[in-house]
């Protein structure tokens, strides 16, 4: 049974026809919009790509009035190549060398299907990386899931770990580390977000647009099919009986295998001129990528949908239009170069087809064996979306939340020697503070033998340049339970933890990217805290320096009326100039010093303490401190490059006692920690401080390195030394052996995933 | 004249790059190879890098092992061509018949990456003589199906002939039998080593510098040759 085909003519004829607009996801006004722009009803392909380009996913029509602080509030630089909108920005490292970063989401397919929800990230941020003209060269992913010992953690964590492992380690990227972060909150609502940084020369710069009468439009990759077709199932309902292959998998099934092809093939085409513009095909897949070259481009482009290569021949023009099937890229290609185009894509095995060109007129004409099925102004479709400033009100609860602090009166604190060494073992081991290798060791961190760090580190670190040493360190972070007491503050402590991270290694803090996650925009209080949390990164980068080069927005992460804290992740991109000068986390000799830099205070709220041992979350977090974190991160630039550091690592969830332990088990040396006088010992060992860093000095260095910190009248004190048996010695406190501290760091995951 | 050793690249491999770069760290001449060419062209030896082959598809191995260049390299090799084929460049060699046994699943079902000590049992190879026998060193392992199998009475032979060229020590890290990290043939120019010494030529981007030997140990025998 074959359906009549939509077409405008058709759509003319029969202007009353009843659409499934509302089951699409659009709301009647948004419906009414199109019927205005086009000045009748939208065709069913028309129809089903405004819908889904119209989404909260592809338009962000509940978060641009916010995000627009992104740009507004841009620190002055001259590293921005590229800002914000393209697929991913760009900036200058230099020597003529540009980076180019980014973080997704894939959280609500990898909660449905977590190895391919997972795999599909990578290899959708992978292709947003490639597009720019760029060899990616490593990932990182920042996760998040319910309680560790929830039940359906044991299913989400094992299936997004293997679907990380199996894709991206089949593409050939060092994993260089994320975040893996446990709490009750993401319980159906597992937070995947994917990473990825490429490396190219200035001059290899490209953007997606569709320019030049009669250039060709090439998609090339995979064949489509009827994966990840998601709303437009409505329509599809339509056209098949009971029996019809209607039952697809709206979650898309990737093939790395393809994808390294697709790497190779596009870089090489790109290498050799051969491209005008080039975008890749992720969410709503040729919608997208037509409408938005076009768009971006000299606004018109005329395509035959027919020539699409198919995995299934029973699909609908529709189905073609919205399915997101992975591995495919479109290339915008002069006809002179279209031979040799052709050839590369052989020489790897991948498929490619001419299926339209560029066209004057500023429409995007979109025919079906002979019919035409879309006539829009493409802009209208990637661009002109509906724009909410939706309702935002601060919960009623926030007050009590914050009013709730971890005084000694509320949370009850170890005091003897005997209970901060329990606190101390009870926390290495908790599942958000254990040693994560049951996950890290199944992704490859080694391939293209440019890292120099990866997790466990602050931060990875990527050998640009073999020659000159030139480097990129990259750093992810977020603790959501600050960013729930106090989305503002708890934004900035994000983007300050990543900061802090990149700036550790002796790297300098460069740019910023961000994946958004929250609860529904609907709720009024959730939107209270994105556009809180938006305008605390948006301040605190001015602050800082760094400008916010990208991004992604996660909404509706919730689960009925409950949404998950909410989780504003913030990556830093940091630049070495000799990647042999990075300093590791790790202690590496007996009779170093160890000193704390910057100022321990009574702060609990949201601590990993607090959420540990008492499972309580309530407070203010701890203060921001960004003029702090700036010192730091100069003060240990300049020490990294004269090489007085033996370790440098952050302190940050667990607090000094933490920070020690991973110094300390990382290269087996022990430390022997004396506690300052006049400070409480639990809240040194303890505290979530922030702008505080552990340093080891070697003994020859120590001078130079103290009169550096004090120069710049940065708070530092000696409250360490290394030793040469392998034990943690606290001061008239308590001592634990590394081997008693790693069996409890390392047991956790392996005895809850097996 | 510097010697040339080829890294032959297939869809999908990975490590390619590395294992020139490791090459040229040794002072050899790195080539690209190309799976599709017929030919090896002039070179000296030859490295199959690690990777994924043509996406793992029906076995690690069984379809590049029918490539044209192979078809080239499988009568070089039986001529006495040096080969180094490393984790998915093993699997070809066993895919190939080149080498005995085959390498299957890890036992833990999962794919494993960590530094990894290694024991060099023969430095009569080509590509291990800059070795001392018993020595130990650390280079990273990366794999998914690196379990070597073999029936009993080739492994006897194997350990009896002395063509077991490293082991893993401090913790088996697939559940190879016997502990067997690389072989080598009879002649002892083709080798097969599921760790990576590519990942191990600086410590900077490696955990030692412990696998340089692998490419220093072919070039020494090239030149004397």
């Amino acid at each position: 049974m074959t359906r009549p085909i939509d077409s405008v003519t058709h759509a003319a004829s029969d202007p009353d026809a009843d659409q499934p607009y509302a089951e699409l996801g659009l709301k009647t006004d948004e419906y009414a919009r199109i019927k205005e722009i086009l000045g009748r009803r939208p065709t069913s392909a028309e129809l089903a790509m405004y819908s889904v380009m119209w989404s909260e996913h592809c338009s962000y029509k509940s978060s641009k009035v916010h995000l627009r602080q992104f740009g507004d509030k841009a620190p002055k630089t001259d590293a921005l190549l590229v800002g914000i909108g393209e697929n991913a920005g760009v900036v200058d490292v230099g020597d003529g060398w540009a980076v180019t970063f980014k973080v997704e989401s894939h959280n609500h397919p990898s909660y449905v299907e977590p190895y391919q929800g997972a795999a599909t990230g990578i290899g959708g941020i992978v292709r947003d990386i490639i597009s720019m003209g760029a060899r990616p060269v490593a990932v990182m992913d920042p996760l998040r899931f319910g309680a560790a010992d929830a039940e359906d953690t044991r299913r989400v964590l094992p299936g997004v770990v293997a679907g990380i492992s199996g894709y991206g380690n089949c593409l050939g990227l060092p994993n260089i580390g994320g975040e893996i972060v446990f709490d009750p909150c993401y319980a159906g609502n597992p937070l995947v977000n994917a990473l990825c940084v490429g490396v190219m020369r200035h001059e290899d710069i490209h953007r997606a647009s569709a320019r030049g009468l009669g250039n060709l439009v090439i998609l090339y990759g995979a064949h489509t099919g009827g994966d990840g077709i998601g709303g437009v199932s409505v329509l599809a309902s339509e056209t098949f009986d009971a029996d019809g292959p209607a039952k697809r998998p709206s979650v898309q099934v990737g093939d790395p295998f393809m994808e390294k092809l697709l790497i190779e093939c596009t870089l090489e085409v790109l290498h050799e001129g051969l491209v005008e513009g080039i975008q890749d095909l992720g969410g709503a897949g040729i919608s997208c990528a037509t409408s938005e070259l076009a768009s971006n481009g000299d606004g018109g482009m005329h395509v035959w949908l027919d020539r699409v290569p198919l995995r299934d021949s029973t699909l609908s023009p529709e189905e073609i239009l919205m399915s997101e099937s992975q591995e495919r890229m479109c290339a915008i290609v002069s006809p002179a170069k279209v031979d040799r185009f052709m050839e590369i894509c052989r020489r790897w095995d991948v498929p490619a087809t001419v299926i339209g060109e560029v066209s004057t007129g500023g429409r995007l004409v979109i025919e079906w064996h002979g019919e035409t099925i879309v006539d829009v102004p493409p802009r209208t479709v990637a661009h002109d979306g509906p724009v909410y400033d939706r309702p935002m009100v601060r919960p009623a609860w926030q007050d009590a939340l914050v009013a709730d602090a971890p005084t000694p009166a509320r949370l009850a604190r170890p005091g003897t020697p005997e209970e901060l060494r329990a606190t101390l073992m009870q926390l290495v081991a908790s599942p958000n503070l254990a040693a994560k290798d049951w996950v890290t060791g199944q992704y490859d961190r080694y391939v293209l033998g440019n890292t120099v760090l990866a997790q466990p580190e602050d931060s990875g670190v990527i050998r640009i340049d073999e020659v000159t040493g030139l480097g990129v360190a990259l750093a992810t972070d977020c603790n959501a339970r600050f960013a729930k007491l106090d989305p503002y503050a708890g934004a900035q402590l994000a983007l300050a933890e990543a900061y802090r991270n990149v700036a550790v290694t002796g790297a300098v803090p460069l740019a910023v990217t961000n994946c958004l996650n929250f609860g529904s925009p609907e709720d009024p209080g959730v939107m209270w805290q994105f556009a809180e949390a938006v305008r605390g990164l948006a301040d605190g980068c001015l602050e800082l320096g760094v400008p916010v080069t990208g991004g992604n927005v996660s909404f509706y992460n919730q689960t009925a009326d409950v949404a998950i804290h909410p989780t504003p992740v913030v990556g830093v991109l940091g630049v070495i100039a000799d990647v042999a000068r990075r300093v590791p986390m790790g202690f590496a000799s007996a009779g170093d010093s160890i000193y704390l830099l910057g100022v321990t205070r009574d702060e609990f709220g949201g601590s990993e303490w607090a959420h540990e041992v008492h499972g309580h979350l309530g407070g203010q977090p701890p203060a921001v401190d960004l003029v702090g974190e700036k010192l730091l991160a100069e003060i240990l630039a300049t020490a990294a490059r004269e090489q007085l550091l033996i370790a440098a690592h952050d302190v940050s969830d667990g607090g000094v006692a933490i920070s020690v332990v991973e110094m300390a088990l990382r290269r087996n040396v022990g430390a022997q920690i004396a506690i300052p006088a006049g400070i409480d010992p639990f809240v040194f060992l303890f505290a979530e401080s922030t702008a505080r860093v552990l340093v080891a000095v070697a003994p020859d260095h120590e001078e130079r390195f103290t009169r550096l910190c004090a120069h710049r009248n940065l708070a530092i004190e000696r409250i360490g030394t290394t030793l040469a048996v392998s034990e943690l010695n606290v001061d008239a406190t308590f001592t634990v052996e590394l081997a008693e501290l790693r069996a409890a760091s390392a047991a956790t995951l392996p005895a809850l995933f097996g | 004249m510097t010697p040339r050793v080829g890294v032959i690249t297939f869809p999908g491999s990975l490590d390619d790059r590395d294992a020139l770069r490791a090459i040229d760290y040794a002072g050899a001449d790195p080539v690209a190879l190309w799976h599709g060419d017929d030919s090896l062209g002039a070179v000296d030896a030859v490295v199959l890098p690690g990777g994924f082959s043509y996406g793992d598809y029906l076995r690690c191995g069984a379809i590049a092992r029918f490539s044209p260049i192979m078809a080239a390299l499988i009568p070089a090799a039986k001529d006495g061509l040096p080969v180094l084929g490393i984790c998915n460049g093993f699997q070809v060699l066993c895919e190939a018949h080149l080498l005995p046994g085959a390498l299957t699943r890890n036992d833990h079902r999962h794919f494993v990456c960590r530094d990894q000590r290694l024991r060099i049992e023969s430095n009569t190879t080509a590509w291990t003589a800059d070795y001392q026998v018993g020595e130990e060193i650390l280079v990273p392992i990366k794999n998914g199906e690196g379990c070597y199998i073999a029936e009993e009475s080739v492994l006897d032979e194997l350990e009896r002939s002395g063509r077991v060229l490293a082991r893993y020590v401090g913790g088996n890290p697939n559940g190879s039998y016997r502990d067997i990290a690389g072989i080598t043939n009879e002649a002892g120019n083709i080798v097969g080593l599921m760790p990576h010494p590519e990942h191990a030529i600086d410590d900077l981007t490696g955990p030692s510098s412990d696998g340089l030997g692998f490419f220093t140990s072919i070039l020494h025998r090239l030149v004397s040759a």
